[in-house]
């Protein structure tokens, strides 16, 4: 098993937002959460992610069999879970490519791995920006520092390409971007998804959009902080055509 | 992180607790000052009939002074007459090994790359005969004195070159300057002279690690810094590591003298004792900086300030000469309950003189950090440019972070720029590094290095990643 929610329950300064949230993720596969504003879903990904405002009040995650909610978010990170931000910030005079190395050899460090030098690592960053269409000049840049949206999302697709995590977590990565984005960030996405077939993906976002490109496995409808119901790729487009609207009756029944 | 914090915290106040006592030597002055001490001092000094004199016009005036108090600092009284103004050599309680370092302390040495020998020497214990420093030292004074170099402790210049000790000290901070640098020019014990002749690009990076008997320069420290016509000098003092030291007041006197068409860099790390985290104990530290440039000269200061509980220091240019440069390039971090006022004074006198100045000031616990700055142009100095950028970086919501910057303009044709920023280190930023595999401290390193960059890239290669180590340090466990 990749990840195992149960019953998981979590809130952010006194107010419940996680209200037992149930949910399985097996080697290779890919889920789409959905919801609207304020259901939860973000703070799902903040969760899983380890941010300490996040207080875990009851249930249990396992990641790989191990227990997630034991660790600190960096050891999360190096056992292979990787978060694609929201709103990834800005870090002013750190360079990406500094940035990446850090992480990159914290997490070979983390598996009893050397650390990569720096020629060797910018080739594997030249390689890998290409995928995402990042301009070299980008990567000479600080982190994030007055990078559009777009560039800001590709920018986390690139990261997950290097540090090549075993499950991915895209929080509402689709938005804010335009078609041309999004097509590119998908296509990235896509080829992590073949470049190693036990990688899982975890795809929380707003809209139905985002998975005409990156083909869900299964797509779970979260309403007030659990997943009101679950079903193939085609519950998506059923959401799309009879809005949230029609499930919330279903969790308040 | 916190236990982080917490072991740095208990080997800084261990070590200045109760790890070093100190043997009373027989070589010392009675406590407090007066007449009597300040001619006793320079006898024991063997200083010349002219020193004597210039260190007992300064105590007369430093009589009728008062210690100033527009700084934005708390500043608990000191009692001037309980301190020693001789204590030569200033014998410290030696320890035999390493073995009897506190392991914590020496564990910051190493993270810090501080070679082995070094260690010993910063932690107080005996460096072993075999320890060839003085054969590195040898091999250093010979090089400097083929280039015609002069390097030595002042009190070596005023008995070895009075001449040049009488044309220049006092020349850029008099005697009468301030409250500090008068009290300097009365006791001051020991310090590091250069003086580069006319012509001669210096050709090592000067600086106190080797100048034999640099350790105890004592608390009233004196330095004057002589580049003669179109030479050029680099110096730097201090030393990444965290110091042994047993005196609160620290009343230092930096003067360079930069004269036509030559160039000097003054670059200083300091890491001195900052106080337990109540604010207990603790360096004070005030010292006067001041450099004078004649025509097409620059002066260049970049400082690294980590340390000492209170700060209080400016250094600064005085732009006499024609198309002289100053610059000022200074990260002060302070954390737990530091305080630091610190800053620069441009002064331009000549015509198309310039300046710039870079200020980063990080705060974190509930410490203050001001930056102070004066850019002033006179009259006659046309077309003076100045350019200043103060950049402050709180870490958690008790710290403040201050900018105090004075503009006084007396030319139309002055271009004078500021620029000033205030961010926060924010849990986002940390998140996002830790979520990315990177440890706190290692993200917090990386996150006040981007931010000090312009400065730290003004320091001597081989201090930059000292430098960059010290900042990780300086600031664990301040967030989070």
């Amino acid at each position: 098993m990749m990840l195992k929610i149960s019953n998981l329950q979590a809130r952010i300064e006194e107010k419940e937002i996680i209200k037992g949230l149930n949910l399985e993720i097996k080697p290779g596969e890919t889920h789409a959460i959905m919801g609207v504003n304020g259901s939860g879903k973000s703070t799902l990904a903040n969760v899983l992610g380890g941010r300490e405002e996040y207080e875990v009040t009851g249930g249990s995650v396992e990641f790989l069999g191990k227990d997630l909610l034991e660790m600190d978010p960096e050891e999360r990170a190096r056992e292979g879970l990787f978060l694609a931000f929201q709103y990834p910030v800005e870090l002013p005079g750190v360079l990406i490519s500094y940035f990446l190395r850090t992480a990159y050899n914290a997490i070979r460090e983390h598996r009893g791995e050397a650390a990569v030098q720096v020629r060797e690592f910018n080739k594997l960053i030249q390689e890998k920006s290409k995928l995402l269409q990042l301009s070299p000049e980008l990567l000479k840049r600080s982190v994030n520092e007055g990078f559009s949206g777009g560039e800001k999302k590709r920018n986390e697709i690139f990261q997950m390409a290097i540090l090549e995590p075993k499950l991915c977590i895209l929080d509402e990565t689709d938005s804010g971007l335009d078609i041309d984005a999004l097509q590119i960030v998908s296509e990235g996405v896509n080829t992590l998804k073949q470049e190693d077939p036990e990688r899982s993906f975890l795809l929380i976002t707003h809209y139905q959009r985002l998975l005409n490109y990156i083909v869900p496995d299964y797509v779970h409808v979260m309403i007030d902080g659990k997943i009101v119901k679950s079903g193939g790729k085609e519950l998506a487009l059923e959401l799309e055509e009879k809005g949230y609207s029609a499930f919330q009756s279903s969790s308040a029944a | 992180m916190s236990s982080d914090t917490e072991t740095l915290e208990n080997f800084t106040s261990q070590d200045y607790k109760y790890g070093f006592t100190v043997d009373i030597e027989a070589d010392e002055l009675p406590t407090g000052l007066n007449e009597e001490i300040i001619r006793a001092l320079s006898a024991k000094k063997d200083e010349p009939e002219f020193m004597l004199e210039w260190r007992l016009k300064a105590y007369k005036k430093w009589l009728t002074m008062k210690s100033p108090e527009w700084a934005f600092l708390e500043i608990e009284p000191i009692d001037y007459q309980g301190l020693k103004y001789y204590s030569a050599p200033k014998q410290k309680a030696e320890l035999k090994s390493l073995d009897e370092v506190d392991p914590k302390l020496l564990e910051t040495y190493e993270r810090l790359g501080i070679p082995l020998e070094e260690q010993k020497r910063l932690a107080g214990v005996a460096v072993d005969a075999v320890f060839d420093s003085v054969s590195i030292a040898t091999t250093y004074k010979e090089e400097l004195h083929k280039a015609g170099v002069i390097f030595c402790s002042i009190s070596e210049a005023v008995r070895e070159h009075p001449e040049l000790v009488k044309k220049y000290l006092g020349s850029v901070v008099p005697y009468t300057d301030n409250y500090f640098a008068t009290l300097n020019s009365a006791v001051f014990s020991d310090g590091t002279f250069v003086y580069v002749p006319k012509g001669v690009q210096c050709p090592l990076e000067l600086s106190t690690y080797f100048r034999i008997n640099a350790q105890n320069t004592g608390q009233f420290e004196r330095t004057l810094i002589i580049a003669d016509e179109g030479s050029s000098v680099s110096y730097l003092e201090g030393c990444t590591a965290p110091m042994r030291d047993e005196n609160q007041l620290h009343a230092a006197v930096v003067e360079l003298v930069a004269l036509e068409g030559s160039q000097i860099k003054y670059s200083t790390i300091q890491n001195w004792y900052p106080g337990d985290k109540s604010g207990k104990g603790g360096i004070y530290n005030f010292v006067t900086k001041r450099g004078v440039a004649e025509e097409n000269a620059k002066i260049s200061w970049t400082q690294v300030e980590t340390g000492s509980a209170i700060t209080w220091k400016y250094p600064s240019c005085i732009l006499k000469g024609d198309n002289s440069v100053g610059e000022f390039y200074s990260v002060a971090i302070t954390n737990n309950k530091q305080q630091a006022d610190t800053g620069t004074k441009m002064i331009h006198i000549g015509k198309n003189t310039k300046s710039t100045i870079i200020s980063k000031g990080i705060s974190a616990g509930t410490a203050q950090n001001s930056y102070r700055g004066l850019v002033k142009v006179l009259r006659g100095a046309d077309n003076a440019r100045n350019f200043s950028q103060c950049d402050s970086m709180l870490m958690g919501d008790k710290c403040g972070a201050h900018t105090f910057p004075y503009i006084e303009v007396d030319n139309p044709t002055a271009q004078v720029e500021h620029e000033a920023t205030t961010s926060k280190i924010g849990e986002d930023q940390l998140f996002y590094c830790n979520q990315r595999g990177i440890s706190t401290e290692d993200a917090i390193g990386m996150i006040v290095h981007g931010f000090c960059k312009e400065v730290l890239n003004e320091l001597p290669m081989e201090f930059a990643l000292e430098a960059r180590q010290l900042l990780a340090i300086s600031l664990e466990g301040s967030v989070g």
